[in-house]
């Protein structure tokens, strides 16, 4: 394994987080850390509150109690676009592409933090914004090879098949070079052929650019592979958290998967 | 087989990232420039200039800058004649209370004016959407249409409420001919198109697209909504003052807010419905559509002399439309411009069929 790849300090920590849907309680006094470096997955059965957890830590859901800090910013409640700028990233559980946009645009949106010249600058182009488009296109270009998506870069990504569109969303979530990326079911639907391509950019991700990864996934085969630590959640509530074997040796999630009476 | 891109290679992100990366493309722009800047003026009749070209023209601008809202943010409104009515109103009012202000600033005066109605008028896209948004819009319409014919400031006291508008004059130059008119509005509209262009390929376009196709995932890539939708907004609104402006002092000569009503706003957005929802070519091909439609209805009704009477045309016409838009909505909804598109890609293999 990659020297450079050594599991660093906690850097996200979620702290007895609840949440709740009307009188649906979708997390119940959660806490976890994630360390840098490290590839953490949650897993759990449907509804369990998985994609509620991601929800809450990139901030589109504000969770009624509890809170979560990043890099040492607390926060109760924050705004999706706020934890952007603190370099958290996101695919979704069903793809949440720009459809009417090529795949360059796309990955090239994923940027637009980055990118500071104002709508005046924009419209005359020649200049400032030219500059900025080229210096921002050279970047996603290196993306688009590492995903090796060359030959797609101009077709609007409506026309593009599943398992692609997922690796453009990738793609689009590493244009902005995050922290912290999170995955939710980034191989849901897949074969194994692009279950294995997905496996390996995710962990060259992770070698290379040293990006702290939280995903979900159902596949408990890759799971148990790439990743560092899994975090069990079942009904809302945290069952299990340590590396895989030692998830794997825990009754309480034999308990929830193969449905013994509780 | 002419339009064939082989060869063409591209050496830098420059020149891939060009408005029109192919050269045949090119071409026919620089062509289209010349002839509209410097043969038709000269050789177009008063009734080609005046009675045609100048309103497409201006419609274009009124269509382009909906576009921008509606179909790059994706931000439905029925408030663009509204807007032009503002645009026009205000120009009316720096001219005349401002004295000796040059024309373009009172236009772009004007255009900000509309602007900034645009913007009031777009905050509640924060919290509703779609159809809700569109009535919303159309709040704006009565509104302003109302406090134009209520309030007589914006009029300056005029008994009829229609005013005549002022002579124009840039750099000096009286614009009172049909081909100096035109001339004027083709300026600005071929100013503005490049501008409108220039917004939608960098990252601002891009932030409207990503907003009008999935606001949660822009809004988690960092895009701020609002500020986004807002000035949609207002860069729509502006581009509809101008054209209102336009409409008002090179087209009608008079400002009146009846040249402003709800049917003009449907005017325009059945426009962008025809040529293309996203896209800028779109919108000329819309207007071209809706203005020549007519037209070319009169001039098929005149080859029967008399035979068709007048106002089985003008129902003819209005079928038409309704036909038309139904025939877009439910077979192409992205309109002329992506018929033409699919017609460029079929060109570019032509003989062969892959």
């Amino acid at each position: 394994m990659n020297p450079h790849r050594k599991i660093g300090d906690v850097i996200l920590k979620a702290e007895n987080i609840s949440l709740s849907f009307g009188g649906v309680k979708a997390l119940t006094n959660i806490s976890l850390d994630v360390r840098e470096h490290e590839i953490c997955a949650i897993i759990g059965p449907n509804g369990a509150g998985k994609s509620s957890m991601l929800n809450v830590i990139n901030g589109v859901y504000h969770p009624q109690e509890g809170r979560v800090s990043y890099k040492g910013h607390v926060r109760d409640s924050m705004h999706a676009h706020e934890a952007a700028r603190h370099g958290i990233a996101r695919t979704f559980q069903n793809i949440a592409l720009f459809k009417g946009m090529s795949v360059l645009d796309n990955i090239m949106t994923g940027r637009n933090l980055k990118m500071h010249t104002n709508f005046l600058q924009q419209a005359l182009y020649w200049g400032a914004t030219q500059r900025e488009e080229i210096r921002h296109r050279r970047k996603v270009e290196e993306i688009i090879d590492f995903l090796q998506i060359e030959n797609i870069r101009k077709t609007p990504v409506g026309r593009l098949p599943y398992g692609l569109q997922k690796r453009v969303e990738l793609g689009r979530a590493l244009a902005a070079e995050p922290t912290l990326l999170l995955l939710d079911e980034p191989m849901a639907g897949m074969n194994v052929e692009e279950k294995q391509d997905m496996c390996r950019f995710i962990l060259d991700v992770n070698d290379e650019f040293g990006t702290t990864i939280v995903l979900i996934e159902h596949d408990m085969g890759v799971v148990m592979d790439i990743s560092d630590r899994v975090i069990v959640l079942d009904y809302g509530k945290k069952i299990g958290d340590g590396s895989p074997e030692e998830v794997r040796a825990n009754p309480d999630v034999i308990a929830a998967y193969l449905g013994t009476s509780h | 087989m002419i339009y064939r891109e082989a060869g063409q290679f591209k050496i830098n992100y420059q020149s891939d990232s060009a408005i029109l990366p192919i050269v045949q493309d090119r071409m026919f722009m620089i062509g289209l420039m010349v002839v509209s800047f410097l043969v038709i003026p000269v050789l177009g009749s008063d009734y080609f200039l005046a009675g045609i070209l100048t309103p497409f023209l201006i419609l274009s601008l009124a269509a382009l800058g909906l576009n921008i809202l509606t179909g790059y943010a994706g931000q439905l409104s029925l408030g663009s004649a509204a807007f032009m009515a503002v645009g026009a109103f205000a120009t009316y009012n720096f001219m005349i209370r401002i004295p000796g202000i040059p024309l373009l600033l009172a236009l772009v005066l004007g255009g900000l004016m509309a602007a900034l109605v645009g913007i009031l008028f777009g905050l509640p896209s924060l919290r509703i959407k779609g159809f809700y948004l569109a009535v919303a819009t159309l709040a704006a319409q009565f509104f302003i249409e109302w406090a134009l014919t209520k309030f007589g400031w914006f009029t300056n006291y005029s008994s009829s409420g229609v005013i005549s508008a002022p002579e124009m004059q840039v750099f000096g130059i009286v614009i009172d001919s049909a081909a100096k008119k035109y001339l004027f509005t083709l300026a600005i509209v071929a100013l503005l198109t490049l501008a409108a262009k220039n917004m939608v390929r960098s990252s601002l376009g891009r932030s409207w697209m990503a907003v009008r196709d999935m606001d949660v995932a822009a809004e988690v890539i960092g895009i701020p909504i609002l500020k986004t939708k807002l000035l949609a907004f207002a860069i729509s609104s502006f581009y509809c003052g101008i054209a209102g402006a336009l409409w008002a002092f090179v087209l009608l000569g008079t400002v009146d807010p009846q040249a402003f009503d709800l049917h003009r706003s449907f005017q325009v957005l059945f426009m962008i419905i025809v040529g293309g929802v996203g896209s800028i070519l779109g919108s000329y091909l819309g207007a071209a559509f809706i203005v020549l439609l007519p037209i070319v209805l009169n001039l098929i009704g005149q080859l029967f002399h008399g035979a068709i009477s007048t106002q089985f045309l003008s129902n003819m016409e209005m079928m038409l439309f309704g036909g038309l838009i139904i025939f877009f909505l439910i077979v192409e909804p992205l309109g002329l411009a992506r018929l033409w598109q699919i017609a460029k890609e079929k060109l570019r293999m032509w003989p062969f069929p892959h």
